[in-house]
């Protein structure tokens, strides 16, 4: 039996009678909607509300969560749209697999938290600020926020607490709107994609092209995702026995594959975020440690995946030193959109731009049954007509050809 | 005076530590991020940077509910900087937020200009610059064998290859190579507006006044060019 069928699985036979857990008493934290819709009918600000269809999943505490299907405003990131660009290409590749209503917007920046976790230099205000302009935008554009990063996903979470709880930055982030000529708005529900992702599981697998029942994959959950304002992360009662957060086991089960488990897996990647971009040896050495090696010693994986820009830079970035130091590494990274739009179909490089990224991910093409040299010529055609002045740029039919 | 023999920065007068600890003390997060220590030292297991560093998530919740200044001090110049922000620590049975007081700390040391904040900060003013400047963070520019030498050959293709390879992909808002995405100019001015109204120029110059000038200067212009005096633009929160 090779190593790979050894790997321990989410569902592990239990030795002892099953005793369903029911959690009976009140969550423990507020309920920051019915904060958010109080202010509202004072008239502080607007909610806006999230837009139907809506699909419903459980939260940690077993509050309900709503999770648009489409009209979504997609608030990008910087790191997948500067360094990891099949990331952002493969949430709106699936998008439009589906027919999604969904805009990509110019008039949205970053939340600048990245470098407001990295160097303090910013405020409560300003990072108030630059997240209600970007919500009032997405409300003046007339779609629901989709936040592609777990970083902005978790410092907007933290935002909301601070606006709730604190009228002083509310009426300085009021004036400052004022100043801008918009209005003071705040979603009804702050979603990260990868929670739309999760919700869209199956309909992501009834669409499956390529059989994933070969392939084991580890997860690593990103830390702002669910450490950050614990209570709003995704919970499922199948998953993990709704001890840990569902998101992105979820979708590798949903699409066949195997989700092995390691000792490390609440571990953070190491990002540390100043310390990705200026302090890079305490990320490599956290990251091949304590969660690629683990991950080859308890589970070899052939992927592991994950749901944020810094997670999958730093676990996949990190291993190139590692190797060259003859360490037990050699996992590639991917993100569950990425893992996902393959699943359909993608083309691994004019969507899932996976030459961006640093493992060698080719053997798992090949398991996937991807003929990644084909694929390769494919994207390079299109690179040369680019370079030579005949087409502009890469459209999506042209991506889409097989 | 301390309670340690080997306490260090013995040499900075009290009152600018006491300056500083109040200031933790009065941030607005203050009350949510600490509730007490049972010294138990769950964050510790949990923290990635206790890993690697002499660093301690339970010394710094511990340090602020004893309120012992000095060595608050020392935490503030010698330690803040090695927090990964992970905020694995949020484990905590006290329902303290470790790491939300390590950044409520960091805030301090910036706003003082503390030379160490300075020195942590050195090589990464131009990181500030991008973000500040352009409304997105990183940018497909920054991928040069140069400044990331470790992350391997396909850093060199990337770079060699930017300009074709980012037109290679499909939304057309990633066509771009000095922005993570295309921002439009009315999202700059907006994103410059809101940092001169909460103070953050005044902030940037006392961490790098190079920095700083160029900054202005570009904001200036574009402010300018759409009929705006970056003068009219004075920081509310000192109202
Ligand atoms: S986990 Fe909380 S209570 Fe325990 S040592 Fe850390 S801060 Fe103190
Ligand atoms: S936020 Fe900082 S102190 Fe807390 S676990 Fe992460 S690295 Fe450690």
């Amino acid at each position: 039996m090779s190593v790979t069928t050894q790997a321990p699985a989410v569902h592990t036979e239990s030795k002892v009678p099953l005793k369903e857990f029911v959690r009976k008493g009140e969550p423990p934290t507020e309920d920051y909607r019915e904060k958010l819709f109080e202010l509202e009918a004072k008239g502080e600000l607007e909610v806006q509300r999230v837009p139907e269809p809506i699909m419903e999943v459980e939260t940690k505490y077993g509050r309900k969560k709503k999770i648009p299907v489409e009209h979504t405003w997609h608030h990008k990131s910087c790191g997948q749209c500067g360094h990891i660009p099949g990331y952002s290409t493969s949430i709106f590749w699936l998008h439009r697999q589906f027919g999604l209503d969904y805009f990509d917007p110019k008039d949205q920046s970053s939340c600048t938290a990245w470098n407001y976790y990295a160097s303090s230099t910013s405020n409560s205000a300003a990072q108030a600020a630059i997240a209600v302009r970007n919500f009032a935008q997405a409300k003046l554009d007339g779609y629901f926020p989709l936040i592609h990063c777990g970083t902005s996903f978790g410092h907007y979470k933290e935002t909301r607490e601070e606006i709730i709880h604190h009228p002083e930055l509310r009426d300085q982030v009021r004036r400052i709107m004022d100043r801008l000529k918009m209005p003071f708005v705040f979603p009804e529900e702050i979603v990260h994609y990868s929670e739309w992702i999760h919700a869209m599981r199956h309909r992501i697998a009834e669409r499956q092209t390529l059989d994933f029942s070969n392939i084991v994959s580890t997860v690593h959950p990103a830390c702002h995702y669910h450490k950050l304002v614990v209570e709003d992360a995704i919970y499922d009662r199948e998953l993990y026995d709704g001890q840990r957060t569902a998101i992105v086991t979820g979708l590798v089960e949903a699409l066949g594959a195997k989700a092995a488990d390691y000792s490390t897996w609440h571990d953070c990647c190491g990002f540390g975020f100043r310390h990705i971009l200026v302090s890079r040896d305490f990320s490599r050495s956290f990251a091949t440690i304590r969660k690629i090696e683990r991950m080859k010693e308890e589970a070899d994986p052939d992927v592991t995946i994950t749901h944020d820009t810094g997670c999958v830079t730093t676990l996949d970035k990190s291993q190139f030193a590692a190797q060259a130091h003859g360490r037990n590494v050699g996992i590639p990274v991917l993100s569950d959109a990425q893992f996902a739009a393959l699943a359909m179909g993608a083309h691994p490089y004019n969507v899932c731009q996976l030459h961006w990224h640093g493992v060698d991910n080719k053997p798992l093409l090949e398991k996937m049954g991807i003929d990644h040299k084909k694929a390769w010529e494919e994207f390079e055609t299109i690179a040369e007509r680019i370079e030579s002045g005949e087409l502009d740029f890469m459209t999506w039919e042209d991506a889409d050809v097989k | 005076m301390s309670i340690y023999t080997d306490a260090k920065y013995m040499d900075v007068p009290y009152e600018e530590k006491l300056k500083l600890f109040k200031e933790v003390k009065d941030d607005m997060r203050y009350d949510h991020n600490l509730y007490g220590c049972y010294e138990c030292g769950i964050c510790v297991a949990a923290c990635p940077s206790a890993r690697f560093y002499d660093f301690s998530p339970r010394v710094f919740a511990q340090i602020m509910a004893r309120e012992d200044v000095d060595t608050f001090y020392e935490l503030l110049n010698d330690n803040v900087w090695d927090c990964s922000q992970c905020y694995s620590c949020t484990r905590c049975p006290r329902q303290n937020n470790p790491g939300g007081i390590i950044l409520m700390m960091r805030d301090a040391a910036v706003r003082a200009g503390l030379q160490s904040a300075k020195d942590a900060l050195r090589a990464y003013s131009r990181i500030i610059y991008k973000v500040m400047s352009t409304g997105t963070q990183v940018a497909p520019d920054m991928l040069q064998p140069d400044f990331f030498p470790d992350w391997g050959t396909d850093v060199k293709a990337v770079a060699e290859n930017l300009d074709v390879w980012r037109r290679a992909i499909p939304p057309e808002t990633l066509h771009t190579t000095e922005l993570a995405w295309d921002v439009s100019e009315k999202t700059r001015l907006e994103l410059y507006m809101i940092w001169k109204l909460t103070g953050n120029l005044e902030l940037i110059e006392g961490i790098d006044e190079g920095i700083y000038m160029i900054l202005e200067e570009v904001m200036e212009e574009l402010l300018d060019d759409n009929g705006y005096d970056i003068d009219d633009f004075e920081n509310i929160l000192e109202d």
